[in-house]
């Protein structure tokens, strides 16, 4: 009964679609500035050029490229246009079936799309992320509907842990692991959160996501209900993103009134409920703890681990809690089968990454690779190396728990364990690529300061370490440092990370600690006393 | 000792807020969304109405005062008629907006979270606001610009002062 609803969805949406010989598709994220502008205009050129029934002009998601906004993209020719501006519009709905406009144009073969591997990120830029209709065409919620016909879930627990899937927002737990414990918990009601809480600063995979494929999402928070046993799902969500709160409250309705939200939904067994929770700027809300406390209406206090949030999570009860990437996996995980996921990047590390390339490149924008992929092929194809002039000296992954790797090792895989090794982390995937003219005791500094503000207070070492710690860096940013000082930097930055509470004290010190290592050099050109420059010499 | 409330005299905003209370069937567990409410409305916290929500809540005024400090995103003071948000992120950390917030100090002596004394201009600090790809970013009145020298991000500041008086 469901299933021909749906069907028949479908085949209306096609058919409309099929009406128009051009579909042109303008970026609507946030990173494409102006893009409500652009599609009126376009739009009201295809009213003055009577072309109605022959253009489709429709806003899509994140298209990806950011540096290169606002884009547009024609259908079906896979002609993409950069920085368009409304005053474009008519000359680019002039063109259609014609040649295109070569000053507009990015060439097709560009590193920046060819070398990526999108799994996650494929309907992002290609579908209306509003629209249901749209994401049902391109084979949207077909997973859901393959698991509730003919999968138990146990099923999907075993696909998700023969996958190899790892939490994608940051500390790399085996999803599957989770998930099984989550199902075997006792106790009721369980949980479901959705981490949208996305502090890092340099990252933005997840507002793209939540922006672009919002019902890809749902699907996987659904299906992540139906293996665990869930009935009612939260997602937490950063009040800083307007767009994806708008967006997810709209897909949320549309789910809802299709009887893919709700009682039975599309006439199993399964009944889930999601509601949308704004965080309200805390980092540390990330932390899990933090972020169940948060939702209960309460400061973001972080509490010890055990109990996991798995047997004892939201108002005591057991609760599944994964990042907006790890549930954006699933649909496609389930359609394809684990071995798909499996056979894609090392052996630890499977299946595809979505980072946020951004700082001193030239191309910066959204992008997902194979894991296992050098640094140096996303820094050099896909960004397509540094700004004029500029060369390379760090690349910054992981945030403030991450640390930098420098360009000597820009040959390391990108992994959970080789960033590991190299003192930095995946963290949700933020990638900021640093030049000359960035000074790394600077940087350190600022991402110091970031943590002293960010503390929730409760454990000393985190509240009173990161202000020591970022004391000391003032010093050695203004030439006043001593070797003491090192020695007392290195020491507290070890204390931190042994003994605080939480994830953003234990991790706060990962900069600091890259930057010593790597960079020692900038930081003894910063103590001006006889003795630092008797340590230099060999 | 408890404080003693009056029921906002506003009744149509004082509904609105209700309303969100209501939709979280009055649990305590609504005090976040509801802070958010009334930050939407009033543009900030004002204490008499967390005092009311307090009650309303059945919640000790002591936590929602700690709530409403704890995270960035509340303010306990009314912001100005304009607000200049300067995105601090990483990216745009990098790209120089370190510079423009000493040049918002210099030229206009506001530091982020100050307000002008003649309540024309807010300076806000903002964590990321997730266009990293756009860095250096800020807002003007929510109107996002980005991928700008120092020198032109400057500019577009000053004009849109200018414009705004």
């Amino acid at each position: 009964m469901h299933r021909e609803k749906i069907d028949r969805i479908i085949t209306e949406h096609r058919q409309f679609l099929d009406q128009f010989n051009h579909h042109v598709f303008v970026c609507s994220g946030l990173g494409c500035p102006r893009n409500d502008e652009i599609r009126r205009a376009l739009e009201r050129a295809v009213q003055t050029q009577h072309l109605q029934d022959a253009v489709l002009i429709r806003k899509v998601g994140c298209m990806g490229l950011c540096s290169a906004g606002p884009l547009v993209l024609i259908q079906p020719q896979e002609l993409m246009y950069q920085g368009v501006q409304p005053e474009d519009a008519e000359e680019i709905i002039a063109s259609l079936g014609k040649s295109p406009i070569q000053r507009l144009l990015l060439p097709a073969d560009l590193a920046f799309f060819t070398r990526q591997h999108k799994n996650v990120l494929r309907l992002s830029g290609r579908i209306d992320p509003e629209s249901l209709p749209d994401y049902l065409v391109a084979g949207g919620y077909q997973a859901l509907l393959k698991t509730l016909a003919t999968l138990q879930p146990p099923d999907i627990l075993r696909s998700i842990q023969d996958s190899g899937l790892r939490g994608r927002g940051g500390a790399g737990y085996p999803t599957g692991l989770k998930w099984a414990t989550v199902a075997k918990a006792q106790g009721s009601p369980k949980y479901l959160i959705c981490n949208a809480d996305e502090g890092d600063p340099g990252a933005f995979m997840d507002r793209s996501l939540l922006e672009s494929t919002p019902h890809a999402i749902l699907e996987g928070m659904i299906m992540a209900a139906y293996a665990v046993g869930a009935s009612q799902g939260f997602i937490y969500i950063r009040a800083e993103y307007p767009l994806a709160v708008q967006r997810l409250k709209r897909v949320i309705r549309d789910a809802e009134q299709n009887n893919l939200l709700g009682h039975s939904i599309c006439g199993s067994n399964l009944n889930f409920h999601i509601q949308i929770r704004l965080g309200a700027g805390a980092f540390v809300c990330g932390e899990e703890t933090a972020l169940i406390r948060s939702i209960e209406g309460k400061r973001g206090l972080p509490r010890p681990r055990p109990p996991y949030p798995a047997e004892k999570g939201l108002w005591g009860c057991p609760t599944l809690i994964n990042n907006v990437e790890t549930y954006a996996n699933i649909p496609p995980l389930i359609t394809h089968g684990p071995e798909w996921c499996a056979n894609l990047g090392t052996d630890k590390s499977r299946g595809t990454k979505v980072f946020a390339l951004t700082g001193r490149v030239r191309h910066t924008g959204l992008i997902e690779v194979p894991m296992g992929m050098r640094l140096r092929e996303i820094v050099d194809d896909i960004g397509g190396g540094l700004t004029e002039g500029h060369t390379l000296k760090a690349v910054q992954t992981g945030g403030p728990s991450g640390g930098c790797i420098p360009a000597a090792l820009l040959d390391t895989p990108v992994s959970y364990e080789s960033l590991n090794e190299l003192g930095s982390i995946m963290g949700s995937g933020g990638m900021i690529v640093i030049d000359e003219t960035s000074s790394m005791v600077d940087i350190v500094t600022y991402f110091m300061a970031f943590c002293r503000d960010e503390s929730c207070g409760k454990c000393t070492p985190c509240r009173v370490g990161t202000a020591q710690i970022h004391n000391l860096l003032i010093k050695f940013q203004n030439h006043r440092a001593t070797m003491a000082d090192l020695e007392m930097l290195e020491w507290l930055c070890d204390l931190l990370k042994n003994t605080s509470l939480c994830g953003l004290g234990q991790s706060a010190p990962n900069p600091v600690l890259s930057a010593l290592r790597f960079f020692r050099r900038e930081f003894l050109d910063c103590i001006a006393t006889e003795q630092a420059h008797e340590e230099v010499k060999p | 000792m408890p404080t003693v409330t009056r029921q906002p005299i506003d009744d149509r905003r004082w509904q609105r807020i209700v309303q969100t209370m209501q939709r979280h069937n009055n649990r305590p567990d609504a005090l976040i969304e509801t802070l958010h409410t009334v930050q939407d409305i009033y543009g900030y916290l004002d204490s008499t109405i967390l005092s009311a929500v307090a009650n309303h809540l059945k919640i000790p005024p002591a936590r929602v005062f700690g709530v409403a400090t704890f995270y960035n995103h509340f303010s306990l003071k009314p912001k100005g008629d304009h607000t200049l948000v300067i995105c601090t992120g990483t990216a745009c950390h990098v790209k120089g907006n370190d510079q423009v917030l000493a040049w918002m100090h210099e030229h206009h002596h506001l530091a982020p979270g100050e307000t002008s004394a003649d309540n024309r201009l807010s300076l806000v600090e903002a964590r990321c606001v997730g266009a990293c790809a756009l860095a250096p970013v800020i807002l003007c009145d929510g109107v996002l610009t980005g991928r700008k020298t120092f020198e032109e991000t400057t500019m577009v500041i000053e004009e849109w002062l200018g414009n705004a008086s």
